[in-house]
């Protein structure tokens, strides 16, 4: 058995404080009752109140969903047939291209993917607004989700389709009632991911976004420069707390599995 | 003569019937390899057809060809006299049963034998039906709720067993189904397979490494090696007639000697080394003088005495090296004066009889004149 040493124990903590000793701080004064963020007045939850009663920031936040779900559901498919293309069709002419392409967005510095959708939806004279966030957080989530999936379908035993193809499902059949349900919880925790990347996002939503919709990162950043509010506080606060869920949810998921898996183990043997 | 009570399944020697499986000049390639090598087979309806081959000769590749995974490089497989090439998998009369069984492991044992006839449209009552008598034919009854993962290594090949036969294809390819499992259970799913067969009238092509497993089943076994078939025929005549050394050598167990020939009248007569008299034998192929030949004869045709038998023109006399005791038989390896060693092979059929032969006894081995095959080269 190892034991925590003093030292251990001092690592452990400078790291750990290093990481979230901001967004503590930030999630306590999104409770302070004083309007000045930096001196603490007293516990309260008025500034949650405050949120709920601006219009603004609530719009913010109704197309910051709106985007999330839309963009993370296209890129989940995209992601997943991309991926679904790139492990199962073998060699063909231009794969590693292909699939070097695919992966590349991940590097790419964000400025530059927002810059070039820009230019390709003015190019093509598309209005700024909901659609266009959208399709730029596809673009760019979808390689995340298309990595989660195509490392499952690497493990993927190609015979099961086989045998699907053998009992006379069609292709798209030995997918849907197949391979889907086996790399089910792959396809969610990228969903998940890619929702979470959405929600994050500002520098790709700063070139994309227009005047008739604004996400909340933007309407953060842009408030911040105003100065700092409680209610931002309080709104960060809510943030936190969604993308917490969505990554602890996004491993649950996939632990999760091995757990029923087990139990169903024990139970067999038990009956 | 007697007759045969029932009639001979041999529907291979009978010009008018119709093959349900042909293969013409097949070849398949991978790259520059060629798994398969200019094959041509008629398999028939009923028939419980073994592929018999060390790993890598190109079995599971032919199997693969017939469920439609792999296309020919060369040639066509007909399948009830039709071209199956531009038929895809799903839309063939054939099942296959994976060596890794293949099972849906998200499914039930109950719901992956009813997968294949859910796709074909059948419901209700007359799928559960099926389904029911599926798992009774395999007995699998008390697990039709259980995942694959929560039953036995036997369990689940019962479970692919019965959900390719769950359609009742024309065909059914079994590719070494019963490879994972223990002797017994082994010889138990081997009869049960061929009682499955009598009740269903199905086609099996079956693959395995086993010989002896392909001796029970089989109604025909292609002795393959490097993507050719050496030899095709009944498990009787592969043992007693085979046509080459190396099916002779990969059947059971069997003294090859290597010898010269010189044909006398319908018999043959074998130089084999100095110090031994000739042997002699029969043979349907002509020899001519001088021409190199192996004969193969199998230990337990070799019967061992202390003295002499003179009803026989095979005697030789040697040494006894070793006797291999196994239960119901003995072996006894016999050297030669040759330095050849020949194996015979007695049966006991008396408990604990005082050995007449032990080790260094000098002993005369015999055999018949038809008892071994001669074989060229
Ligand atoms: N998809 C493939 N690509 C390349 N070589 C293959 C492929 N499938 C089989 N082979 C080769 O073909 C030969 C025959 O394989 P296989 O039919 O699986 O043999 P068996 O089932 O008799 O052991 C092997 O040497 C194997 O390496
Ligand atoms: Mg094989």
């Amino acid at each position: 058995m190892r034991r925590l040493t003093w030292f251990n124990t001092t690592s452990l903590t400078l790291g750990f404080a290093f990481l979230y000793l901001p967004m503590v701080i930030l999630v306590i004064y999104s409770f302070n009752s004083s309007k000045l963020v930096t001196v603490w007045a007293g516990f309260s939850t008025k500034w949650y109140g405050e949120l709920m009663r601006n219009e603004a920031f609530l719009d913010a936040a109704w197309v910051t969903i709106k985007v999330a779900v839309l963009s993370s559901t296209f890129a989940t498919v995209l992601g997943t047939l991309a991926a679904y293309v790139l492990v199962r069709a073998g060699r063909f002419w231009g794969r590693t291209l292909f699939s070097g392409m695919i992966y590349a967005p991940l590097v790419m510095p964000e400025v530059i993917t927002g810059l070039s959708l820009l230019l390709l939806f003015i190019g093509i004279g598309l209005d700024r607004g909901v659609m266009t966030i959208v399709l730029a957080h596809t673009t760019f989530s979808m390689c995340y989700v298309s990595v989660v999936v195509s490392s499952r379908l690497a493990t993927f035993d190609m015979s099961l389709e086989e045998a699907a193809l053998d009992l006379g499902s069609t292709p798209f059949e030995a997918f849907r009632l197949v391979t889907l349900p086996i790399i089910a919880p792959a396809v969610i925790s990228g969903w998940l991911l890619a929702f979470t990347l959405s929600l994050d996002d500002l520098v790709i939503a700063s070139f994309t976004s227009g005047p008739s919709a604004t996400t909340l990162p933007i309407k953060i950043f842009s408030a911040v420069r105003l100065g700092v509010s409680p209610e931002i506080n309080a709104l960060s606060t809510i943030m936190i707390a969604i993308v917490t869920i969505g990554v602890i949810s996004a491993s649950l998921i996939s632990k999760r599995a091995a757990v029923r898996q087990r139990l169903e183990e024990q139970q067999a043997v038990r009956s | 003569m007697t007759e045969a009570l029932r009639p001979v399944f041999a529907p291979w020697n009978d010009p008018d019937e119709k093959p349900l499986i042909q293969f013409k000049n097949v070849t398949k390639r991978f790259g520059d390899f060629t798994a398969i090598d200019d094959l041509t087979i008629d398999i028939f309806e009923r028939e419980f057809f073994a592929l018999l081959g060390p790993s890598g000769c190109g079995k599971t590749t032919l199997m693969r060809m017939l469920a439609g995974f792999e296309t020919p490089t060369e040639g066509t497989i007909l399948l009830s006299g039709q071209d199956i090439a531009p038929i895809q998998p799903n839309k063939r009369a054939v099942n296959m049963m994976f060596q890794s069984y293949a099972l849906f492991p998200h499914l039930s044992v109950w719901e992956n034998i009813a997968f294949g006839l859910k796709r074909e449209g059948m419901k209700g009552d007359a799928l559960n039906s099926r389904v029911d008598e599926m798992l009774r034919l395999t007995r699998l009854e008390r697990f039709a709720k259980r995942k694959p993962h929560q039953i036995s290594g036997g369990q689940r090949q019962r479970v692919a067993l019965a959900r390719s036969l769950a359609k009742a294809p024309k065909l059914l390819l079994l590719d070494e189904p019963l490879g994972a499992l223990d002797k017994k259970l082994r010889q138990d799913t081997q009869f049960e397979l061929m009682d499955i067969q009598e009740k269903t009238g199905t086609t099996f092509v079956i693959v395995t490494h086993d010989q002896e497993e392909a001796m029970t089943v089989a109604s025909r076994i292609a002795v393959m090696d490097e993507g050719r078939m050496i030899q095709v025929d009944t498990p009787a005549r592969i043992y007693e007639a085979p046509n080459t050394v190396y099916v002779a050598d990969f059947i059971g167990d069997v003294n090859i000697i290597e010898g010269r020939a010189t044909p006398s009248g319908e018999h043959v007569q074998i130089a084999w080394g100095e110090g031994v008299s000739d042997i002699t034998g029969t043979t349907d192929t002509s020899f001519e003088k001088g021409d190199k030949v192996h004969f193969a004869i199998r230990p337990e045709k070799v019967s061992v005495n202390v003295e002499k038998p003179d009803d026989t023109p095979n005697a030789f006399q040697g040494k006894v090296l070793d006797i291999a005791y196994l239960g119901n038989l003995s072996t006894y390896h016999v050297e030669m004066p040759n330095g050849q060693i020949i194996k015979a092979q007695s049966a006991n059929t008396r408990r604990l009889s005082r050995r007449a032969i032990t080790w260094d006894d000098t002993v005369w081995i015999s055999f018949t004149a038809t008892a071994g095959v001669l074989l060229k080269g």
